[in-house]
């Protein structure tokens, strides 16, 4: 066997590492066009499994220029957010600012409560425009979300479809809910995941767990109750929970979570509708 | 090497032929096992896989065998690792622009082909040590033997656990069900993989004796 010195494997393995970069890098450049044709066709075909509409890539297109008359994005106060198209709005950034949001007014709570921060802030700085600041931060953060409203027209009927997106066990879980045009029942769920366990978790994507999410109610006497998940299964005749996944129990919570945090940063728009 | 081989000679016919039977991948040497037992479900993510591992070692033997008087001894693993690595990302990338639905089915199963023992083996065996063209042949021959075994496998986990024959509902068809058959569950979960690959060797090796272990 040949004796290679120590310049040349470094050579070597430098040359070969920037022409397998360079290679990679111009065949992700060159396929990302159609790779993100196909992530917008599955979307599609999700909007339209929520409201219960059977669809394949083929169709994906022609059924969802029928059946989705509308989509607008709006915030949090259900104000029309202008020139933003509802399918490029980026879920994960625009949930990470419901955390955002929840660490903020954490933090309001907190300062009302500790006396220690309390007779701190007394000498530094006046408590009242620390908590004006955060409050206003909450409102900057609420007037800049960005939330689709896809809108359905089935058989003369009007279902208003929501985006969900959520933690699941080992990464992302995703989904669309339709809602009836009271606002309250709810038409139609489906649910993806990137990675979580077949089998157990991976069973949201199943229409077992799915289907009984139709006709549940996320208000009680003009209340947001939110869809539970429950362990155990869901009592019989309730109207706000349905049966969780045995051996699935972070992404059923998973799921539960989504749909709470989610919808209710539509409460303005459910509100606003209703009238 | 005074004279040319010719390029189907009887010796580099034998690379791609062995492979399928006598030196199996899967069913004699016991390689690969893993990716076998999951995706033969059905029988289009296990084609998939199939021709995805078959141009992967096919490519990956011709560039080893292409560098292997260049690559430094000390190093070689990690070369091996680099060239299969960026050949499955490639694939990946183009199964998931030209067959998104498959390649969601297959999803990490086709990141794992990295850590698939075939093809380290391959490379480290024969790329290293033979020229491009048997390396090449040698290379198809062997993802062709692990891919007829997946092949086989997925057919009948597939007939049986769900009736169906390349999506197409056969028993449906024939009527089956009206006379009180059901699907077999068990053949969708993974140790029915396990089960058929062992009914395969013990076929094999009860037709050609010369494969049973002696000890």
């Amino acid at each position: 066997m040949k004796n290679f010195s120590n310049t040349y494997i470094f050579v070597f393995s430098a040359v070969m590492v920037t022409i397998v970069a360079a290679v990679l890098s111009f065949a992700s450049l060159k396929l990302k066009p159609i790779q993100d044709n196909n992530i917008r066709l599955e979307q599609m075909q999700n909007i339209l499994a929520s409201v219960n509409i059977e669809s394949t890539s083929k169709d994906a297109t022609e059924k969802f220029r029928k059946y989705i008359v509308e989509s607008y994005v709006i915030n949090s106060n259900a104000e029309p957010q202008q020139g933003v198209d509802a399918f490029s709005v980026d879920l994960k950034k625009e949930v990470s600012k419901i955390d955002e949001v929840k660490l903020l007014s954490d933090k309001l709570v907190e300062q009302k409560e500790s006396p220690f921060k309390k007779f701190v802030s007394g000498f530094t700085k006046s408590k009242q425009t620390d908590k004006q600041k955060i409050t206003n931060e909450i409102a900057d953060i609420n007037n800049s979300r960005k939330l689709p409203v896809y809108i359905c027209n089935k058989d003369d009927s009007t279902y208003y479809v929501f985006p969900l997106r959520g933690k699941g066990l080992w990464g992302p879980i995703w989904g669309y809910i339709s809602l009836k045009a009271d606002m309250n029942t709810v038409y139609g769920a489906v649910f993806d995941h990137k990675t979580e366990t077949p089998g157990l978790g991976a069973e949201i994507k199943e229409t077992w767990f799915q289907k009984p999410f139709q006709g549940k109610k996320i208000f009680e006497d003009g209340r947001f109750t939110s869809i539970k998940v429950m362990k155990g299964g869901a009592p019989k005749g309730d109207m706000h929970a349905v049966d969780a996944i045995s051996g699935g129990t972070i992404t059923s919570r998973g799921v539960e979570y989504m749909i709470q945090d989610c919808l209710s940063s539509y409460l303005p728009f459910f509100e606003q509708q209703k009238k | 090497m005074s004279e040319r081989e010719p390029l189907f000679s009887p010796k580099n016919l034998k690379l791609l032929r062995e492979p399928l039977s006598t030196s199996n991948p899967i069913t004699v040497q016991v390689l690969g096992i893993c990716s076998a037992l999951a995706v033969t479900v059905k029988l289009e993510p296990s084609v998939v896989m199939a021709i995805s591992v078959m141009a992967v070692l096919a490519v990956a033997n011709v560039v080893v065998s292409f560098l292997r008087n260049y690559i430094p001894p000390r190093i070689r693993i990690i070369v091996q690792l680099t060239v299969i690595a960026a050949l499955v990302i490639l694939v990946d990338q183009i199964l998931k622009a030209f067959a998104y639905d498959v390649s969601k089915q297959l999803s990490v199963f086709v990141g794992l082909i990295i850590t698939n023992c075939i093809l380290m083996g391959r490379l480290e065996a024969f790329a290293l040590g033979n020229r491009p063209w048997p390396s090449f042949l040698d290379g198809i021959g062997n993802a062709a033997g692990y891919g007829i075994i997946l092949i086989i496998v997925a057919f009948f986990r597939e007939l049986l656990g769900s009736g169906t024959v390349w999506g197409y509902p056969v028993f449906e068809k024939i009527g089956l069900y009206n006379v009180g058959y059901e699907n077999n569950g068990l053949m969708i979960l993974p140790p029915m993989a396990l089960i058929t690959v062992g009914i395969i060797i013990w076929v094999q090796r009860s037709k050609n004796k010369e494969l049973i272990e002696t000890n």
